[in-house]
């Protein structure tokens, strides 16, 4: 044989190229393998279905143990588009009743989604009805590529307190970014208790691992379902809600904007929160949510804007209690001490208007006739006094912490969402906007009648009575009683006590009696009640003078704390002294009596809804008028 | 009694000759190979035995036992026949491919299936064994050379013949390993200018079509590079190939010049069409060259001429030829394999998936059984051509690289035992042998691995199918025997 070692060494070529080659290979291998971790997490998301088990959401009760907000199952029919495999269209159509071109029509829709992807779940048709989900599940072995999910809607027994109720709603992106229990299509508590209670309502998901081929073909569960986990409902929440008083409440500020607050004194429990303009809790529920969602951002009288926690509105002369408290327990004033008005307050080249009653006038009295002289001579007084203060700043400040500890300028933390705190001036506030020494007791008076730069919400002006009625202390007002399997929640009970001695609140609750049976809201007395009560007519930059009750009843054992706040209806006694009568009297006697019903009606039927477009500012008669050029001190603080 | 003592005698010789490595090696292959398939389509629902019959591990194990045992009894069978018979085995499987084109029925476009009752076989695994013997007994015929156009015709004939008859089955695939018998041409003497023509065809090849978009000097970038890497080769043609210092350096400078020159005027804002500048730059070195081979070796400097024009000539074919002549999904399949087109849903969907289940295998793996994109069915073809997946993905890194180096174990052997032989007979069988694995061995993993187009060929001894592990075992136990005997032959 011929030999030719020049051949022979091309072996090397031939064993080289293959070494060279299983060395890129393997290189190759290195890469995927060790070097790049994508391709095990593309591998899991692969392979492993996630289903989502929800979980039942907490149910909602009312005071009375009524069932007011309760779930219904719906079922979202799904679809992966990229798993849908030709299937039999007509037969898919007829089972789900609709035809085939609402079917294209849907699809097209999905396709324009803003989360479109050919690769995960899309919502199809959502909230199929319980015989419509009952035959697809028969059929669906027959159309892959399509789910069905099961949703929870709520449902509602009651038409009103949707500002309480809140609803329900799909997660978006922050929802998921800020809480990482969410995963998309998850629901979430939107508004009212729903959102404030979302922790507990809305328990804890639950979720079943499954093995999923190619197909998208389910091969079984996952470790024998042992890493499964079981849903845990949500807890059931007990409001403190009264929602035939709620009822009731919306009922009679139908064509008024404004608010009511009904507390119960010992307990804080608020026993009705009405906002007006409202809506039905149902028109945010299912299909239809979004298209009432706009609508309602819409309207321009914004009726998703909670009045009675989220508006702050000058108090105006429902502040005149604190303002008495304050001055008796600085000293600045005793039972007896008696100022001047000569219908109103005139002092250093100002005046603040006032009406007809006895002068000089004695604090009790003051109340009962809501004199304004009285207040601001006696805020005059205090922020002047240099032997109790060394200056005004100093002075406005022991008033400003007076003011603060009964609930005012800081939110009460009432458990709902997005309460204003409302807004109570410091001195710093006036150093700023008017310098530091150049605002004196004067620019700054009309503080003492509620109206000025202060700020409060219906729900502080409402606790205002509330601790007035409890003498001398208040408990946070809260709307949900207790939580099923939680208990009371403990910052909800908490107990608060002014800085006022509590000696001097029976004298404020005297005048606040003397003003119901003789004084600005006789309307309000009800026989056999004892009804306490101050006015307020409340001026401010939109228009008419809103028209404020806040009282509480009966006198000596106050089961019910009110606040009436009526945007722009006028006169206290024009609105909101007869609502807050209307609403007392249903709440202590369970029913309304003939003249009750009858002032019921006629109120229902008062519209005050402002024909003035918004914004156009109106001097009212009690504005400190500016005499020798300073400024209107009417400026709502920003 | 003296024959039995003869036979005896043959027996223990035989076991003392046979080469035990490559056994193991094969035996090592054939048990993971089936094990892999085991896993392969395992079921998490209903799991079976591991040698259930109805099952694709069962049958391969039952493939694999009985092609163990052919094996053995082709180590009985005289080395003789195989030489002797080997042209008339070539012609039954010949008829055979071609019969087969007619009676096989159509398996998803392939007609290469011959079925009988329960077994299918693929006639085209056995013709390599048919096509290397014959050959191999080529080769071996006294006075036999690859010095003549005619020895390479007749070669050539040899392998060109069963992969027309197998193209004609619409099996591609397995056609293309005959090409892998270049290496036994090369290794028996077939000029090394082949393989390096080889080489620069599928470098231009890929390098057109992967850089066909950009464009610069008003040619395709792909292009653009495959002009300058012509350049390149000429002026190292010229210095290795040719040794002429003069040419090389004279060459050299006139195309670093007119390189400077373009550059220069480009950096003015004057670009020349590109076409323009290599056809007159190539055109006037080539001028240069004809001048200039009349002092050197002729022959050395016409055949760089010839390469530079073929080479130019080349790049235009694949230009056109991929543009006008391949069907579009052929297209789309070189593309999405040389990362021209990104289609995780399409044609690159098995790459994609194949990729996505060997990535999450890790350094060690998920365990055996415990991978969940074989199993549920993501990589398509996973107990046949793609089942470096399941190895992949359940061995992790250090488990796929053993079975690589396992692989290239047997191979390295195989050229051992190759060049020990004393016979051309048995060097160039054995060579056949090393190059269809070479071919199966870096098609189909590269395939796996998204560095190959997919081309649908078996990975050897462990793909799932009768056909291709009992072609691999004649193949490799044949040699096994005929290695067995070589003291006794041309040892003169």
């Amino acid at each position: 044989m011929r030999k030719d070692y020049n051949l022979e060494k091309r072996k090397f070529v031939i064993a080289g190229f293959i070494v060279v080659l299983v060395m890129i290979y393997i290189g190759r291998l290195f890469v995927l393998q060790v070097g790049d971790s994508k391709y095990k997490e593309n591998a899991d998301s692969n392979a492993f279905l996630e289903k989502t088990i929800y979980p039942s959401r907490g149910l909602v009760y009312d005071r009375n143990g009524k069932l007011v907000v309760y779930n219904q199952p719906a079922y979202d029919v799904m679809m992966i588009p990229k798993d849908v495999q030709p299937f039999d269209t007509l037969d898919f159509c007829q089972t789900l009743q609709i035809t085939p071109e609402e079917l294209n029509r849907r699809i097209e829709t999905m396709k324009k989604g803003r989360n479109y992807s050919a690769y995960t779940q899309q919502v199809l048709l959502p909230h199929i009805s319980a015989q419509d989900y009952g035959r697809l599940q028969e059929k669906l072995y027959r159309f892959p590529g399509f789910y069905i999910v099961q949703r929870i809607l709520r449902q509602y027994n009651v038409t009103c307190g949707a500002n309480v109720l809140g609803n329900i709603r799909e997660v978006n992106q922050s929802d998921i970014d800020r809480d990482e229990y969410y995963r998309p299509g998850d629901y979430i508590g939107d508004l009212g208790v729903e959102k404030s209670y979302e922790k507990w309502l809305r328990g804890r998901k639950g979720k079943e691992i499954l093995i999923r081929d190619a197909l998208g073909k389910i091969k079984g569960r996952y470790n024998d379902g042992a890493n499964d986990v079981t849903p845990i409902a949500g807890n059931d929440l007990h409001l403190s809600i009264d929602m035939e008083l709620q009822a009731l409440g919306e009922r009679v500020m139908q064509g008024k904007m404004g608010a009511i607050v009904a507390i119960e004194p010992k307990t804080g429990e608020i026993l009705a929160l009405v906002t007006s303009p409202n809506y039905d809790p149902s028109l945010l529920m299912g299909k239809e949510r979004g298209n009432n969602y706009a609508a309602l951002i819409k309207d321009p009288r914004m009726p998703l804007f909670d009045r009675s926690i989220q508006a702050a509105y000058p108090p105006g002369s429902t502040f005149k209690p604190t303002q008495g408290l304050i001055f008796l327990h600085e000293g600045i004033v005793d039972l007896t001490t008696a100022f001047p008005c000569h219908r109103g307050f005139i002092s250093g080249g100002m005046r603040v208007g006032c009406h007809g009653h006895g002068s000089p006038i004695a604090l009790k009295p003051a109340i009962q006739t809501s004199c304004n002289a009285y207040f601001c001579w006696g805020l005059k007084r205090m922020l002047e006094n240099r032997k109790k203060y060394k200056n005004i700043n100093e002075a406005f400040e022991v008033w400003k912490r007076h003011m603060v500890s009964m609930g005012y300028g800081y939110k009460l933390n009432v458990d709902l969402p997005h309460e204003s705190r409302g807004f109570i001036p410091n001195a710093a506030f006036y150093d700023k906007i008017r310098g530091a020494g150049k605002w004196s007791s004067y620019s700054i008076i009309s503080d003492a009648i509620g109206q000025g730069e202060i700020l409060a919400t219906p729900l502080q002006i409402a606790n205002l009575a509330a601790t007035i009625a409890n003498r001398g202390y208040y408990i946070t007002p809260h709307v949900v009683r207790k939580i099923d399997g939680v208990g009371v929640l403990k910052k909800s009970i908490e107990r608060h006590d002014p800085t006022v001695d509590k000696k001097f609140y029976p004298s404020i609750v005297e005048g606040m009696r003397m003003a119901v049976t003789g004084g600005t809201c006789r309307g309000a007395n009800l026989p056999g009640l004892d009804v306490c009560g101050k006015t307020g007519t409340a001026q401010n930059p939109h228009g008419r003078d809103h028209s404020v009750f806040m009282g509480f009843a009966p006198m000596n054992d106050p089961k019910i704390a009110i606040c009436v706040y009526a945007e722009n209806s006028g006169f206290g006694a024009t609105v909101a002294v007869p609502v807050g009568a209307i609403m007392i009297e249903k709440y202590l006697r369970g029913q309304l009596s003939g003249g009750g019903e009858a002032r019921a009606n006629r109120m229902s039927a008062t519209s005050t809804y402002s024909t003035k477009a918004y914004g156009t500012k109106k001097q009212g008669s009690k504005s400190p008028k500016p005499v020798s050029g300073a400024k209107a001190s009417t400026t709502t603080a920003k | 009694m003296e024959l039995q003592q003869q036979n005896n005698t043959e027996g223990a010789s035989l076991l003392k000759s046979v080469d035990w490595i490559t056994i193991i090696l094969y035996l090592v292959l054939i048990v993971a190979g089936a094990v892999s398939i085991y896993a392969a389509t395992y079921n998490f629902d209903k799991s079976s035995s591991m040698f259930d019959f109805s099952g694709f591990s069962g049958k391969q194990f039952l493939w694999a036992g009985l092609s163990f045992f052919i094996g053995l009894s082709l180590l009985l069978i005289d080395r003789r026949l195989y030489e002797a018979y080997a042209y008339p085995i070539y012609a039954v499987m010949i008829l055979l491919l071609i019969a087969t084109i007619f009676l096989a029925p159509d398996i998803k476009g392939s007609r290469s299936w011959l079925v009988f009752g329960p077994v299918s076989l693929q006639p085209a695994e056995f013709a390599k064994c048919a096509t290397a013997l014959a050959l191999a007994k080529l080769f071996g015929t006294y006075g036999f050379a690859l010095n003549n156009w005619k020895s390479y015709a007749i070669a050539v004939g040899i392998i060109v013949l069963p992969i027309l008859c197998i193209i004609m089955e619409k099996e591609t695939g397995s056609a293309l390993v005959y090409t892998s018998l270049i290496f036994v041409l090369y290794r028996e003497g077939m000029s090394g200018f082949v393989l390096f023509a080889a080489l620069c065809a599928i470098t231009y090849f890929v390098l057109v079509l992967k850089f066909a978009s950009v464009m610069i000097m008003g040619i395709p970038l792909g292009m653009f590079i495959v002009f300058i890497v012509i350049m390149v080769l000429i002026v190292g043609m010229l210095a290795v190939y040719c040794r002429s210092f003069i040419l090389t350096r004279n060459v050299l400078l006139g195309y670093l010049g007119a390189g400077a020159v373009a550059g220069l005027l480009a950096y003015f804002g004057i670009v020349i069409n590109g076409y323009a500048f290599f056809f007159t730059v190539i055109g006037v070195s080539i001028l240069y060259l004809l001048y200039g081979m009349l002092h050197d070796d002729m022959r050395k400097v016409l055949l760089t001429i010839g390469f530079a024009v073929a080479s130019i000539a080349f790049m235009f074919l694949v230009d056109i030829a991929f543009n006008n002549v391949l069907q579009p999904h052929q297209k789309t399949r070189i593309l999405v394999t040389l990362g021209i087109e990104d289609d995780p849903r399409g044609v690159g969907y098995n790459v994609n998936q194949s990729k996505i289940a060997i990535g999450s295998g890790g350094v060690w793996g998920k365990g055996f059984l415990n991978g969940t994109q074989t199993k549920l069915k993501y990589v398509p073809e996973q107990h046949t051509d793609f089942i470096f997946c399941t190895i992949g993905e359940e061995e992790g890194f250090v488990g796929s690289s053993l079975v690589l180096i396992v692989f290239l174990a047997l191979i390295l052997r195989i050229i051992v035992i190759a060049e020990r032989q004393h016979t051309t007979f048995a060097r160039v069988y054995a060579y056949c042998v090393a190059s269809y694995l070479i071919f199966h061995l870096s098609i189909n993993i590269g395939m796996v691995l998204g560095l190959c187009p997919v081309i649908g060929i078996p990975l050897p001894f462990f793909s799932y199918g009768g056909s291709s592990l009992w072609g691999f075992t004649f193949l490799l136990f044949i040699l096994l025997r005929i290695d067995a005997d070589r003291k006794s032959y041309g040892s003169w």
